[in-house]
C-alpha cells in the first residue's frame, strides 16, 4: 500500500500527474527552451548597421526575378562555362578520390575490430580536429603555406573528406562479420590477408557508395571554395559576377548550372542510399 | 566452374572501376594543373610554416575579447537560423510527407522548396542576398535560413514517413482531427529524431556560417578574413583555435543530449 502511494506522483492541487518525470521529455524540453531563448537573445544581438528592411525586400525579390528569369552569359562563353564546372568537378572529384584512399588506411587504423584500443582512439581524435576546423579555414591558411593553386584548394578540401569518410568507412568495417574474421586468423592469415580478403570484399561497396556520397559534398564544397577562398571553377565566376560586375543575368545562369548538377548528384546518391543502405539516415 | 566464372567477372569489373577512376583522376589533374607530386612535396613546407607562423602570442590573446564577441555573434547567428527555419520546415515537411500530407500539389510544392533552397549552395544565397542587404548579421542569418530550410524540410519529410502509421490510423478511426493526430501522434513519435536533426543543423552552420562571414563580412568569418589579409598570422591562429574550441564543445553537449534522447 505504501509502496504505490509513493509511486504516485501528484501536483500541488491533488490531482494525479499522468506525465511522470522522464528523463527523456525533460532533456528534449530543455533543449528546445534554451534553443528558444538563445535565438530571442540572437535578434537583439545583431549588428543591423546599413540594414534598410524595406527597401532590401524588394531590391532582392526584383533580383531573384532577374536572376531566375533572364539567365544569361555576358561576361565568358559557354564553352568556358562549360570549362569552369570541368574544374569545379575535377577539384571536387581530386579531394574525393584522394582522401577516399587516405581514409582507407586510417579507418583500418580506426576500426575497433581490426586495430588496437590506443591507436584507434588517437586517430579518432585527430579526426574530430580536423573536422572542428571549418573546410574554408583549411584552404586559406594551405594557400598561404603551401602557395596559391588548385594544390592549396585540394589539400584543403582533402581534410574534411578524410575526416567525413574515416568515420563512415571504419564503421563499415566494424560491422564486418566477427567470425570471418576469427576463421580467418585461425588459418594463420596475417593482418593484410585479413583486409585484403576479408574486410575489402564484404565491405567494398559500401566503400564505393560512402565515396560518392562524399562526391556530392565535395561539389558543394568546391563552389564554395571558389567564391571564398579564390580556388577558380564556376564559384569564382559566380563570386565575380555578384561582387564585381553585378551581372544579375549571369549569376543566374550559374546558379541553375550549379542546381541542375547539384540536383543531379542528388537524385544518384539517394539511388546509391536506396540500393546499399535504406535504414541509415541521410548523414 | 560457376564459381570460378563469378570470381573472374569480380575481378574485371573492380579492374574496370580502377581503371575508370583513374582516367577521371588523370582528367581532373589536368583541367585543374593539380600536380600531386608537387603536392607533396609541399606538404612539408605547408606545415612547417603552419607551426612556425601560426603560433598565438600574449600580444594577441589581447584582441580575444574582441574576437569572442564576433564568436558569440556567428553562433547566435547559427542558432537563430535554425530554429526559424524549424518553424517553417515543420510546415514543409507535415505538407510534404506521404503519412501527413493532405494534398499532393502541397507535397510537390513542399518537396520543390526544399529541393531548390537546398541545392543552391549557401554562398550563392549569401552573395545574391548580400547585394540587397548590405553587410550586417542579417544577410549571413538569411543565406544561412535558407540553407537550413532546404535541409531540415527534406530530413523532416523523411523522419514524419519513417515514423509508425499505426498511431496515426488509431488516431484517424477514433474520428480525431487532422491537427489532432498531427500533434498528439506524429510530432510526439517524430521529436527525438528532429531535435537531433536540429543539432546536426546547428553545427554544420557554425561551420558554413564561419564561410559566409567571409563572403559577406560578418561574425567570426570576418575575423579571420581582416587578420588574413592583413597578415596578422598570429590572430588567425587564435580565431581559428577559437572557432575549434568552440565547433568541439558544441558537438560534444549534442552528443550529449542524442544519447539521452534518441
Amino acid at each position: 500500500m505504501e509502496a504505490t502511494t509513493t509511486l504516485v506522483k501528484r501536483r500541488a492541487n491533488g490531482r494525479i500527474s499522468i506525465k511522470s518525470g522522464n528523463k527523456v521529455e525533460q532533456v528534449m524540453a530543455g533543449t528546445i527552451f534554451v534553443l528558444t531563448l538563445l535565438t530571442i537573445l540572437a535578434f537583439f544581438f545583431f549588428n543591423y548597421a546599413g540594414l534598410d528592411i524595406s527597401r532590401a525586400i524588394p531590391e532582392t525579390a526584383y533580383n531573384l526575378k532577374t536572376m531566375f528569369l533572364e539567365p544569361a552569359l555576358s561576361h565568358f562563353t559557354w564553352g568556358e562555362a562549360i570549362y569552369q564546372v570541368g574544374i569545379t568537378l575535377g577539384l571536387a572529384f581530386l579531394a574525393t578520390i584522394l582522401g577516399a584512399v587516405i581514409a582507407f588506411f586510417l579507418a583500418l587504423m580506426a576500426a575497433t575490430n581490426l586495430s588496437n584500443l590506443w591507436v584507434s582512439k588517437t586517430v579518432r581524435i585527430v579526426v574530430a580536429f580536423i573536422r572542428a576546423v571549418p573546410t574554408v579555414l583549411w584552404v586559406l591558411i594551405f594557400a598561404i603555406a603551401a602557395g596559391l593553386g588548385s594544390e592549396a584548394a585540394v589539400l584543403g578540401m582533402l581534410f574534411h573528406s578524410i575526416a567525413y569518410l574515416v568515420k563512415a568507412f571504419s564503421e563499415a568495417f566494424e560491422e564486418v562479420d566477427r567470425g570471418i574474421l576469427e576463421a580467418l586468423t585461425a588459418t594463420g592469415a596475417n593482418w593484410w590477408h585479413i583486409i585484403t580478403h576479408a574486410v575489402l570484399p564484404s565491405t567494398f561497396t559500401y566503400l564505393l557508395s560512402w565515396t560518392f556520397l562524399r562526391f556530392e559534398i565535395n561539389f558543394s564544397v568546391a563552389v564554395a571554395m571558389g567564391a571564398a577562398a579564390g580556388a577558380g571553377g564556376i564559384g569564382f565566376e559566380l563570386f565575380m559576377a555578384s561582387g564585381f560586375y553585378f551581372d544579375m543575368r549571369e549569376v543566374g545562369l550559374i546558379t541553375y548550372i550549379i542546381l541542375l548538377l547539384a540536383i543531379v548528384l542528388e537524385i544518384m546518391s539517394t539511388q546509391l542510399k536506396k540500393r546499399y543502405f535504406p535504414a541509415k539516415a541521410v548523414r | 566452374m560457376n564459381e570460378k566464372a563469378m570470381r573472374s567477372q569480380r575481378k574485371w569489373q573492380t579492374i574496370i572501376w580502377v581503371a575508370i577512376i583513374l582516367v577521371f583522376t588523370y582528367l581532373a589533374s589536368d583541367i585543374t594543373n593539380f600536380n600531386i607530386i608537387h603536392g607533396i612535396a609541399t606538404l612539408p613546407n605547408a606545415i612547417t610554416w603552419i607551426f612556425s607562423n601560426l603560433t598565438i602570442t600574449s600580444e594577441t590573446l589581447e584582441r580575444l575579447p574582441k574576437i569572442l564577441e564576433k564568436l558569440a555573434e556567428t553562433i547566435l547567428m547559427s542558432i537563430a537560423a535554425t530554429t526559424t527555419a524549424t518553424i517553417f520546415s515543420l510546415f514543409l515537411g507535415l505538407m510534404g510527407s506521404k503519412t501527413t500530407g493532405t494534398s499532393s500539389v502541397l507535397g510537390v510544392f513542399a518537396r520543390f522548396i526544399a529541393s531548390v533552397a537546398r541545392n543552391i549552395p549557401v554562398v550563392a544565397w549569401a552573395l545574391i542576398l548580400l547585394l540587397s542587404f548590405g553587410q550586417n548579421s542579417m544577410t549571413g542569418y538569411l543565406a544561412l535560413f535558407v540553407g537550413s530550410l532546404g535541409f531540415l524540410t527534406r530530413a523532416f519529410i523523411e523522419t514524419i514517413d519513417e515514423a509508425s502509421h499505426s498511431a496515426v490510423e488509431a488516431l484517424r478511426a477514433t474520428g480525431s482531427t487532422y491537427f489532432q493526430i498531427v500533434f498528439k501522434a506524429v510530432i510526439p513519435q517524430c521529436l527525438p529524431q528532429m531535435i537531433s536533426w536540429i543539432l546536426f543543423m546547428i553545427e554544420t552552420n557554425i561551420r558554413s556560417a564561419t564561410l559566409v562571414g567571409i563572403l559577406t563580412g560578418t561574425g567570426i568569418g570576418y575575423s579571420f578574413d581582416l587578420y588574413y589579409k592583413t597578415l596578422n598570422y598570429s590572430a588567425v591562429a587564435l580565431v581559428t583555435f577559437v572557432i575549434v574550441i568552440s565547433v568541439i564543445i558544441i558537438e560534444l553537449m549534442s552528443n550529449r543530449i542524442r544519447k539521452v534522447i534518441l
